[in-house]
Parts: structure tokens; sequence; C-alpha cells
């Protein structure tokens, strides 16, 4: 499963970033590092982009960034 | 984060002796920071080769100590592979060509997420430069349940750390205390012992070298935000927040076109009755006609548009302050996706409205190069307000007052269609742009949503002033300049010591040298000489411009200048004029910024080019169109 699949207000741990060097780490630096709880917020109308809860902060990403981070449940 | 700085471009400042950088992550209430330790005493510095920018302000202490503060950019770390962060880091190592290294370093860092924004302390750390950690929004940390320990942080970090919430200026002093021992003269410091620092390379280290200091130093990370979370149920619900986003959309632009009226108005009345003490204070001669028609009726042309701008950025500094623009840019985004562009493009579109150079300044909020260059190129075609003038002058001239749809005539209908024509264009060219030279990736859009804030009247405030004097140092530079030029050029050659008529001045003979190229257009050699004033100057001259050509008074409403005009275009050239002004890049101001927001004239040029092709070819289609079937 993948970040993308959340429910608004579900939560798994995030497993693995399959992104582009440079923009894995930039969200990493943002706190999606592996292992870490993320939460699915609230999204935009229409559903896309989607805010997630992570590390103290709320991030938002597209989908398209969102089905590239894979996840397990919690 | 200064995400809207100054419009006005100064030369690269370079820091005195004592130099003080700030650094920080976005969000964590840098400016606000900045703003409260330099009050006004700043100014904005540019690097030479980039587009990154920083604002320097002084410090001063007693005894005529003084410190001088760079503000740098926010960042989330020190990676070379974001143009922020390559200058942060070029900057405090020296690197920056002109620049001397700081002697010291604050380091900002939103206290209610210490844990995170912690790691950045690693990489700063590494530099060895004196540093002061300043755990910023204190009072949310406090209220909001979480605690610090700042002596047992600072023990595990060998390096000062202060507690503040810069918005009421608690726990300044021990900022200031650390800035003084920079001054001259001030008594040297016990040596910081460094602690052991983390890979730097390796994220995932980092961050739990972040999380062991937090928890040495008893950190408790504060409860969620309740009224944030409460906030957002509503600003981002499927309906009611698309209801609200509109809602807010609409109320800034009727707002700056509305209520600003009576200030402009106001404005307007000071300019006409000041100038009218001019002209009754001086004997006639050159010399008055020269400060009356070209310095009082161009430059007034221009600061008459002063309280637009400044309620223009009284609404987008509550917006970014309160922490609503996060979510407007979040609600947009899938929109201007469409397009091929991103939420964050949204704002500086909409801010166009007004005028387009604080729109390309808005435009730094976009991290992605491409999208940011494809934004600054299309905010131009928005319609501002600056050609309102004269679409109101031929609009009133040409179209007959009647009434369509309930209170909404005629005249009405063409300045929206006028509008919707403009938007037209800035979309298709979006999408050729976004398709073909600035296709990107899946473009990494990431967001931050910052906890709703109450926004301050200090900080909105600095942001207003500072707005204000770049936009009336740009009216009183090259507008002033241009306007004074071109009056010379309308009164040059003299002979037998008069000016000669329009028609044979300096500026008569160049609309006649144009003339040939536009006449396909439906213009004629006077209107050329309006078009050329606004390509060297700005759209706000032609309506004075037109008045000198055809001697009546200068308001785009005289009944005199309508007549005019009446006998001197077709319906069809009209139009054509209507159109040319929709497309066209009639201004210096927006070439400068572009210039410089892009690092270099390839991209105003390439943008300037297709705008004047642009306006050229669709003022052609429109007078064959219009002399065709409806003249």
């Amino acid at each position: 499963m993948t970040l993308a699949t959340l429910r608004q207000g579900e939560s798994a741990t995030l497993q693995r970033l399959e992104l582009p060097e440079a923009f894995a780490h930039r969200l990493m630096q943002l706190g999606f590092i592996p292992g870490v709880r993320v939460e699915a917020a609230h999204q935009a109308p229409g559903g896309d982009p989607r805010v997630y809860r992570v590390d103290g902060s709320e991030i938002a990403l597209r989908q398209e960034t969102a089905r590239r981070l894979y996840c397990t449940p919690v | 984060m200064s995400a809207l700085p100054q419009l006005v471009q100064i030369a690269p400042v370079k820091p005195g002796p004592h130099a003080v950088a700030m650094v920080g992550s976005p969000n964590a209430g840098k400016s606000t920071l900045f703003n409260a330790l330099t009050g006004l005493r700043q100014k904005v510095a540019n690097y030479p080769g980039v587009t990154v920018e920083s604002h320097v302000g002084r410090v001063r202490f007693d005894g005529g100590k003084e410190v001088s503060l760079i503000d740098l950019p926010g960042i989330y770390a020190l990676d070379p592979s974001s143009e922020d962060e390559r200058v942060t880091h070029d900057v405090l190592t020296g690197k920056m060509p002109h620049i001397a290294t700081p002697d010291a370093i604050l380091l900002i860092i939103d206290a209610t997420n210490l844990a995170r924004n912690l790691s950045l302390a690693a990489p700063i750390l590494s530099l060895r430069l004196p540093t002061l950690i300043v755990l910023n929004m204190a009072d949310e940390l406090l209220e909001r349940g979480g605690q610090v320990d700042v002596p047992r942080l600072e023990a595990e970090l060998g390096v000062p750390v202060a507690l503040t919430t810069a918005t009421t200026g608690e726990g300044l002093d021990k900022v200031r205390a650390f800035l003084e021992k920079r001054a001259p003269a001030a008594a040297a410091e016990a040596r910081p012992s460094w602690p052991e620092l983390p890979v730097l390379q390796d994220v995932p280290q980092c961050r739990r070298w972040a999380a062991k200091m937090g928890e040495r130093a008893g950190y408790r990370a504060p409860a969620p935000p309740l009224w944030t979370r409460r906030l957002d149920r509503v600003f981002l619900h499927p309906v009611w927040g698309a209801l609200i986003f509109l809602a807010v959309t609409l109320f800034v632009f009727q707002s700056i076109f509305t209520w600003a009226e009576p200030g402009m108005e106001a404005i307007q009345r000071v300019i006409d009755w000041s100038g009218g003490l001019i002209e009754a204070s001086l004997p006639p001669s050159a010399f008055r006609s020269m400060v009356i028609e070209g310095i009082w009726g161009g430059v007034g042309a221009v600061v008459v548009f002063l309280p637009q701008i400044l309620m223009l950025f009284l609404f987008i500094g509550l917006l970014e302050d309160s922490g609503y623009l996060a979510r407007a840019a979040l609600i947009a985004d899938r929109t201007m996706a469409s397009v091929g562009l991103q939420g964050k493009s949204f704002i500086p579109l909409l801010s166009a409205h007004a005028c387009a150079v604080p729109a390309i300044l808005a435009t730094r909020t976009i991290e992605n190069r491409r999208d940011r260059i494809a934004t600054i190129l299309i905010a131009p075609l928005m319609t501002c307000s600056a050609r309102l003038p004269l679409y109101t002058l031929v609009i009133g001239a040409f179209i007959p007052e009647y009434q369509v749809l309930g209170p909404i005539g005629t005249r009405a209908f063409a300045l929206i269609g006028l509008y919707a024509l403009s938007f037209l264009a800035a979309i298709v060219t979006a999408k050729a742009l976004k398709s073909s030279v600035l296709k990107s990736e899946a473009s990494p859009f990431v967001l931050e949503m910052p906890p709703y804030r109450w926004p301050t009247w200090r900080s909105v405030g600095y942001r207003l002033y500072d707005r204000a004097m770049a936009f009336l140092k740009r009216a009183g530079t090259v507008i002033l300049v241009m306007t004074v030029v071109f009056w010379f050029l309308a009164h040059i050659p003299l002979r037998d010591g008069q000016s000669v008529p329009i028609e044979e001045s300096v500026a008569g003979q160049i609309g006649h040298a144009v003339e040939p190229a536009i006449a396909p257009l439906g213009f004629n050699w006077r209107i050329g000489v309006g078009i050329v004033a606004c390509m060297f100057g700005a759209r706000e001259m032609v309506v004075s411009t037109l008045a000198t050509i055809y001697v009546t008074d200068q308001d785009e409403n005289s009944a005199a200048l309508r007549g005019r005009l009446r006998q001197d275009l077709t319906l069809g050239g009209a139009w054509a004029l209507l159109v040319f002004f929709a497309f066209a890049m009639q201004c210096v101001s927006t070439v400068a910024v572009v210039r410089r927001e892009t690092g270099g004239w390839r991209w105003p040029i390439i943008q300037f080019a297709y705008m004047t092709l642009l306006a050229y070819f669709g003022a052609l289609a429109t007078n064959i169109i219009v002399t065709r079937f409806f003249a």
C-alpha cells in the first residue's frame, strides 16, 4: 500500500520512497523518513493534493507523489 | 520567511566587519525576529548571479556600537541542490564573492517542533562559527503544554540557546546581548565546546541526533494545534473550503478596485491641487510646462496606484501571516496543474491583476524553477490596473452605453471581455510553455501547512512600509526619467526659441517612422507615439501622452480627449488598440524585475518579443475582423 491509498484519519508506517534521489532527500528532511508514522489528514476539494501529518508537522503532497511512498499498516 | 520582498534592486551590500547571519527553516518566524531586531534600518541585498536575495539590517547598541544582521532565505537543510540552500551555504562559508564571512550565526528554530527542526543545527554547528540558537514561538509551545530545559539544551549543544517570542519581543534581550558581543570593543567570550555531530548527508542519522538532543533537554512536544485542526475542517472542507476560497479571491479582487478608489481619488486631488499651485507660482515658460505636464502628470499617473498596491499587499500579508495562503495554494493546485502550473502560482497570478511587479516577486515561494519561470512569463498578461485608464478611455469613446443584463451595461461587458481575453492568453501560453521548453518532471509539489496564527499589525505594517517605499522609489526614478525624456522629445527641436508643433517634434517623427508598421492595425502616427512611449516607460503614461498629442486635458474621462480619439480612429482601430494593450509588455519595471528574478536577459527578451508579436498580430486580426463585420 501507499500513502495515496490511506483514507482521511488513517495512519501507516512509511517503508520506502520510490522517488528521484533529490526529491526523496527533500521529503526526508521534511520528516518522511522510513519507519515514521504518517497520518492522512485533510485534502483539497477534489481529493488532490492531500495533507499528511508527519513528524509534528503537516505537509501537503500530490497524489502522484503519495503513490510513490510505500507504507504498511501500523 | 520573506516571500514578498522589496521591489527595487540595490547593489550588493557588503556587510561591515561585524556581520551576523540569520538562518532558519521557513515559518520559524525569522522575518518577524529580523524586523523586531532591526526596525526599519534595513535594505535588500542581492547576490551576483543568483536570484536569491536577503535583507540586511543594522542593530544598534548603547555607545554607538552596531552589528549588521543578514536575513538569509528560509531553508530546511544545507544541500547544494536547492538554490536557496546553496546561497546560504556559500554566504556562511565565505564562498560568496564580495561578501565577507559572517562573524556569527543566529539559528532560528520553531520551538513547537524542536525535534524535527533541530536537524538543521547539525550542518550549522559544523561550520564552527559562534552560534546562538533561537527557539522561537515560545508562547505557542507553552500554551499548548510543551516544555524545554534551555540550560540543559545549551549544555548538550555547547552553544547558547535563547527562548523567544518574536511577535511580542519576549526573550529578545538574550539575542541582543549575543549580538552586542559581536560589536567592536566588546569583551571576548568563552569558546564554545562543540558537540559531536552526526554525518550530515545522512538524513535519518541527523534526525535521530536532533531527537536525542531534544530528549536530553527534557523537550516535551506541545499538543497538536486544536484550533488549526478545527479551522481546517472548515477551510479544507470539500464544499465549504471551495466556496470560502472563491469568496476570499473575489473579496481581494473586489477590494483592490472598490476600496482603493477613495484613496486613489484623494491622491489624484492632491496631485491636481499641488500641480495647480506650482502652475500659479511659476511664470509661463517651457520649464513650467515640463514640471506640470512632464513630472506632475507622468509621475502622478503612477503614484495614483499606490493605494491599490498597498491594499493588495495588506491582504496578501494578512493571508500569509494567518496561514491561509498555504491552504489557498493547496486548493488552487489541482486547477493550476491542469495548465501545467501549481498551487503556488495562484497568488502571483491574482496579484498580477493589480501589478505584475509585485506578482513576479511573489513567485519566489515557488521552488520548482520551471514552474516559477512559467508563472513569471504569463504574469504580465494579466490585466494590471495600469491598463484600466486606457480601457476606460477607448471603451468610453467607442462603445455606446446601454443595459444588457440588469445593471451590467455594454461597457462593463467590454471590460470583462478584455479581462477574459488576457486570462485566456495567459492560460494558453502557460500550457504551451509547460508542454514544450519548460516541461518539467512530475513536479515535486511539497507544501508545509503552518498552524493558523493571528497576524500582527507590526509584521504586516513592516511589509506595507517596505512595499510603499519601493513603489515610490520606482515612480521617483524610472518613471520620472522616462516622463521627462518623453516631454523633451515632444518639445524639441526648438524653432525661434519656441517648441515646434508635436507633429514635427522628435516624438512626432518617431510616430511617423513607426506609422507604416502599425497602419495595418488601424493606428496612425499619434497612436504610434503613445505606444512607443509606453514601450519604453509604462502603460500609465499613455493617457497623458495622448492628451499631450491631442492637446487636451489629461483625464481618461475627458470628453474632449474622447472626441478627438473618435475622429482619429476607426472602430476597428479602437478595438485593435485595446487588444494591443491587453497583450503588449509595455512596462520597463516589469522587464527589469523579470531580468533580476530570472538571473539574466534571456527570459525578459523572449517574453518581450513574444508579447509584442502576440499584441501585433492580435491587434491586426482584431482590426481586420471588426472592420469587415462590424464597421
